[in-house]
């Protein structure tokens, strides 16, 4: 008649097959022991909704299959160039989102914002007598962030719902652009040209064929040697790593995206007899961007106090966390990112006007970020989901627009997709909170 | 029972930790406790919600705060935790006067509280819930291998086993080893005091046993343990000591050895029990002995 708990020995649990119901929330990478294993359990989270970047990718093949089935010039190399400069912006509008969106908060503004750096950008580099370019892009940038920044200090101290602050903030920037162009161009008939080679390059100039097969060989070098040193250290130290086949699966993916996009950029794009080939100088610098962020909220406290906030806001501040100081932090950090897009944006279009969609800009972001995995409630989400939205976004304006449809249907397919990916998104929360 | 017999007799160690344990309780007052209460009151305006509390917490011990709705044991507890300020009485740490003016102050000392619910982030694993707010760094980048491997070394040490990656989102695991994952926070922490808020409040049976064992771990770590409960069975197979509150009062603190079910709830309701009248009660929390 022992009362006393019988207890498992220590490696009972250790050995077995990992259940479903574990499965279903646990990452693969430390949970699996073999690439069969691995697979089971992905399965089991994309049925939870907890899926990653797969589904996405395979999302994005539908909808470039059915793009290149009614048009055949959607697959040639000038658009897919021209896709990617568009993409380029819209990805990078809602990497800014993402700060936010992981603390369950949303910035509406940023999409105004980012114009607004811009026209600085452009107004200081107006001839006859421009700043070096680097001094412009700096304001540009330190704008939109101070911006954000106020809007935090708004939303931290008086406790107010980021919506309407930034709401207010979208109306507010819709004004100040208005009224720094009527500034910086007062005759330009609302609109400010982009007087900077450098700059005009990032849209419009690209790479040397040769350069760009030379960056693509080193960042998926770098990339992969980290990923394996990480597993080697796991290891090492008698902890869990991905089994080598996914490592290597991973890797063999980067390789085929980067020689891909290297393939489509150093197509000769040109019409007639000129020649214009190589990868543009956007997709090194959104990579940049993206690795920098993505590394800023993985590997940093910083970014692990953002996610702990969106996760739970209540125990973050009984763990120590300066809770205001991270959520301003992070308006800044979409401002400053926002910053980026309006160079890119400016660099595209080749100039900065009032007739920009600010308020449908930022809406495109917040879809680029949701349907990229980002869940509206906060505390879960990457920057590489972001880009892997955008670019959905982006190929369905392109792809409508190739078919000459217009304006109406490209609105409605977002709506209808991002409609699906909120959807998404909250069922996978509901089922996760019941059980 | 033969608690000597030479066959392993669980239930008999049992009983022989628990007079080995009623022992100590009953020497604690001489020796020094870690944390002492002396006349500590407490107001909210004019509602006296604690008055002279006298409570001593000795280490290795676990302390039982039990009393009905409203007898004030949610306050004292946020008094030690440094969430209150007490309007009266002295608090001691080590034999030494310390006032905790914010939360801070009490986890600087050592003090520990682990709420059953608010303490941790669903989306986070488990080695990013127990560094939370203070992670390890190596050039700026979160070291996570080293975090890992303290973090499942300090689940090892409290024989948390049913874990199966410290790579898991809290939010998949069950309301037991949620538990076991904030006291393993605590413990990791270097804690000297943990306060557990109704550990096995909405817990089945055997993730009450789960949370019970892992009680008695951090006892056998040297570590002093306040648990506050409704569940007067987890307080009796638990405890070392039982403090009851009625009212804001101390109306009876000693081993836990001393009560049963009975006068506890006696106790709690009406302040006195006729059961106990045989047995002297413990001198440190005598204050409303009449």
């Amino acid at each position: 008649m022992s009362t006393d708990v019988q207890e498992p020995p220590p490696d009972a649990t250790a050995n077995t097959e990992v259940s479903d119901e574990l499965a279903a929330v646990a990452a693969p990478e430390v949970m699996a022991n073999s690439l069969g294993e691995y697979v089971r359990i992905w399965f089991s989270r994309v049925r939870n909704g907890e899926s990653g970047a797969l589904p996405v990718i395979l999302g994005l093949v539908v909808i470039v299959v059915y793009f290149q089935v009614r048009s055949s010039l959607f697959l040639s190399a000038g658009n897919l160039v021209n896709l990617i400069g568009q993409a380029a912006w819209i990805v990078t509008l809602g990497m800014a989102e993402v700060f936010v969106l992981l603390l369950g908060e949303i910035d509406l503004s940023i999409g105004f914002t980012s114009v607004i750096g811009a026209t600085f950008t452009c107004w200081m580099l107006l001839p006859p007598h421009p700043v070096a370019w680097p001094l412009a892009v700096l304001v540009g940038l330190a704008v939109p962030a101070i911006f954000g920044g106020i809007q935090g200090v708004i939303i931290t101290r008086l406790r107010l719902p980021s919506f309407v602050v930034t709401l207010a903030g979208q109306l507010l920037g819709t004004g100040l652009l208005l009224e720094v162009m009527q500034q910086a161009a007062p005759n330009g008939g609302g609109s400010i040209r982009l007087y900077n080679n450098v700059l005009l390059n990032i849209e419009g100039g690209s790479l040397s064929p040769i350069a760009g097969w030379i960056v693509m060989i080193v960042a998926v070098v770098l990339a992969g040697g980290l990923f394996l040193v990480r597993d080697t250290r796991r290891r090492a130290s008698n902890l869990a790593a991905p089994p080598l086949s996914v490592t290597l699966l991973k890797i063999a993916a980067m390789v085929v995206a980067g020689v891909v996009v290297v393939l489509i950029g150093n197509t000769n794009r040109g019409v007639g007899l000129t020649v214009v080939n190589g990868v543009p100088w956007v997709v090194p610098l959104v990579l940049v961007v993206v690795v920098a962020w993505s590394f800023l909220l993985g590997r940093t406290r910083f970014g692990r106090y953002i996610y702990a906030i969106g996760g739970n806001a209540e125990a973050s501040r009984r763990a120590g966390i300066n809770l205001n100081r991270i959520r301003v932090l992070a308006f800044v950090l979409a401002g400053l990112t926002a910053g980026i897009t309006g160079i890119i944006y400016t660099s595209y279009l080749g100039s900065v006007s009032t007739g920009v969609q600010g308020g449908q800009l930022v809406l495109l972001a917040v879809a680029a970020g949701v349907i990229g995995g980002t869940s509206l409630f906060g505390g879960r989400g990457k920057m590489l989901g972001a880009v892997l939205g955008g670019i959905i976004v982006a190929v369905i304006y392109n792809g409508l627009e190739l078919l000459g449809l217009g304006a109406a249907p490209q609105y409605m397919w977002t709506a209808a997709v991002l409609l699906a990916a909120v959807t998404v998104d909250t069922l996978a929360r509901r089922r996760s909170s019941t059980g | 029972m033969d608690a000597t017999d030479s066959t392993p007799d669980p239930a008999g160690e049992q009983v022989q930790a628990q007079a080995q344990a009623q022992e100590q309780a009953t020497q604690a007052a001489d020796a020094q406790p870690l944390l002492r209460l002396t006349n500590v009151g407490k107001n909210f305006g004019p509602v006296r919600v604690l008055m002279d509390i006298n409570l001593d917490f000795p280490p290795g011990l676990v302390t039982a705060v039990v009393g009905d709705n409203g007898a004030g044991k949610s306050t004292l507890i946020k008094t030690i935790s440094g969430i209150y300020q007490p309007d009266g009485g002295e608090i001691r740490w080590q034999g030494r006067q310390v006032h905790l003016h914010a939360p801070k102050d009490a986890t600087d000392l050592g003090i520990a509280t682990v709420y059953q619910d608010l303490a941790l982030c669903d989306n986070l694993d488990i080695v990013a819930n127990m560094f939370l707010g203070r992670e390890e760094t190596k050039f700026g980048q979160l070291d996570e291998i080293g975090m890992e491997k303290t973090a499942k070394q300090t689940l090892a040490d409290l024989s948390v086993v049913t874990v199966r990656s410290v790579r898991q989102p809290v939010g998949s695991l069950s309301g037991g080893q949620r538990q076991a994952v904030a006291v393993a926070r605590a413990v990791m922490r270097q804690a000297k005091l943990v306060i557990l808020d109704e550990p096995t409040a909405a817990l089945g049976v055997t993730q009450t046993r789960v949370v019970l064992d892992l009680i008695r771990r951090l006892k056998s770590q040297d570590i002093a343990v306040i648990v506050i409960s409704h569940n007067l069975n987890d307080v009796q197979s638990v405890a070392d000591r039982i403090a009851v509150l009625r009212l804001g009062r101390v109306v009876a603190v000693g081993p836990a050895s001393q009560y049963d079910a009975e006068s506890i709830v006696d106790l709690m309701t009406t302040g006195t029990s006729k059961r106990l009248a045989a047995v002297p009660a413990e001198q440190s929390g005598s204050s409303s002995e009449h």
